[in-house]
């Protein structure tokens, strides 16, 4: 037991690698606040901008929303089949290669920000598309504009159908913070791992899990919250 | 940098060729983890959920905490710990083993919280019609709830089952020769990105089909109210 408890749970290793630990704890923090504001604005936008190309047109300009729907839907389809991993992996080397020279921060920010908009998007859309027609005709018909029917009748009813798979889809991403330690972001993983290289010692990578604990395991009991809160109607 | 740099940067055939061959054999091992995680996973749910469903309070208690506790942890974080910390126990333990290990403990919690959704969609009256008519509790179960449940939330199984799939590429991180631990290899042999693109071409093709199912399968739920 005693060895058990020196080598998991050394006080001497721990509070060494503390510091480091709690500064991961920061950028995993911030990032992941980025991630969420980017990822689901986005994906609002990118809903939004396929409802608009979804209404009907007059035959020339018929073909280019058409065109433009389908790359929307062509790059929300890509998002969610790639791992975000290698999407991390690929802008990390690639974008500096064209020039955009962009850290291991900027690179996992952007690729779970575009993993999370494609997601994002995928609710908003079935949230926007389970408003029954109906309230389209009767709002258009009291004259408001298309613009004024979505935000004023529309996105309200499609918001809060889409508040718990956004949440869970929202935590799961969020969580993709830690892959940032493949390349060299500081955050809790990366100061765990390298802890353990310094010290050979597990504790610092049993401190690592404990503040993954402390930041996510609040969040996932909200969620679990929110789901009974806003349960689908069936 | 011009169009033809970028293009050979990104997109060189002759470099695809070399190592397109390493890549595949990346894949193999990619399937074959799939393979196995998946079903192992997905039992592993399924009994959560079940348990849950005889309502011992006790049991409940500990089985919110497990999948809570796996569910906040990310996966990687799983891995990396599962790799590294049986050798201090005098254990050495292989990346295939660390990876199936892992995979259980976080699957088997996203898993359990969909079954459970499953089988608490079920109403009561079914449980008592299935029990008057003389089946156990367990036959109850397997044949009237399950059946009933596992279509319920048909579509969140596929979306898991998608997201397992693209999680494998994790594996990477521990050094067990898949598609993504391929695809970085041969991009550092060969200082060029195209075996990356190749990768990425291949996660996409194998798992669209999937992605385009499940927007169809979301898209009849919604419609059908």
């Amino acid at each position: 037991m005693d060895r058990f408890l020196f080598t998991f749970f050394n006080a001497e290793v721990m509070a060494e690698y503390l510091p480091n630990i709690l500064s991961g704890m920061w950028v995993t923090t911030y990032l992941a606040a980025f991630v969420i504001v980017t990822g689901l604005s986005l994906g609002l936008v990118l809903a939004v901008l396929r409802s608009a190309l979804s209404q009907k047109m007059p035959a020339p300009l018929s073909w280019l929303t058409g065109a433009l729907r389908l790359s929307l839907i062509f790059y929300v389809d890509l998002m969610r089949s790639v791992p975000p991993l290698v999407l991390i992996v690929l802008f990390y080397y690639g974008l500096p290669a064209l020039g955009l020279d962009i850290a291991g921060l900027g690179a996992t920010w952007l690729a779970l920000s575009l993993v999370l908009s494609a997601f994002a998007e995928e609710i908003y859309w079935a949230g926007l598309i389970s408003v029954a027609r109906g309230q389209w005709e009767a709002a258009r018909s009291t004259g408001l504009s298309f613009l004024q029917t979505l935000i004023y009748v529309i996105l309200p009813q499609a918001v809060r159908l889409a508040i718990p798979p956004l949440t869970n889809r929202t935590i799961a991403i969020t969580k993709g913070t830690a892959l940032g330690q493949v390349v060299a972001v500081q955050e809790i993983l990366y100061q765990a791992y390298s802890g353990l290289s310094f010290s050979y010692n597990p504790s610092p990578l049993t401190l690592g899990a404990l503040a993954y604990l402390a930041l996510f395991l609040p969040i996932v009991i909200v969620g679990r919250w929110i789901e009974t809160r806003f349960a689908w109607r069936r | 940098m011009t169009l033809s740099d970028i293009l050979a940067l990104f997109f060189n055939p002759e470099i695809a060729a070399k190592t397109s061959g390493f890549l595949v054999d990346g894949l193999w091992m990619t399937l074959l983890l799939c393979l196995v995680v998946i079903p192992v996973g997905a039992l592993g749910g399924l009994a959560v959920a079940v348990l849950a469903a005889l309502n011992r309070r006790w049991l409940n208690v500990l089985l919110v905490i497990y999948v809570d506790v796996f569910r906040a942890l990310p996966p990687l974080v799983l891995l990396v710990f599962v790799y590294n910390v049986p050798p201090f126990a005098g254990y050495r333990i292989s990346e295939f083993e660390a990876v199936v290990i892992a995979f259980l403990l976080n699957t088997s919690s996203y898993y359990g919280e969909i079954f459970r959704a499953g089988i608490e969609s079920i109403g009561r009256g079914q449980w008592e019609a299935a029990r008057s008519t003389g089946l156990g509790w367990w036959q109850t179960m397997g044949w009237v709830v399950l059946p009933q449940a596992v279509r319920n939330v048909l579509p969140d199984l596929v979306s898991n089952t998608l997201e397992v799939a693209k999680l494998t590429s994790i594996a990477s991180v521990i050094a067990l020769h898949e598609l993504m631990f391929a695809a970085r290899s041969a991009q550092q042999l060969t200082f060029n990105y195209t075996p990356l693109m190749l990768a990425t071409l291949i996660y996409f093709v194998l798992l669209w089909p999937v992605v385009h199912l499940l927007s169809r399968l979301e898209h009849r739920r919604i419609a059908a109210g």
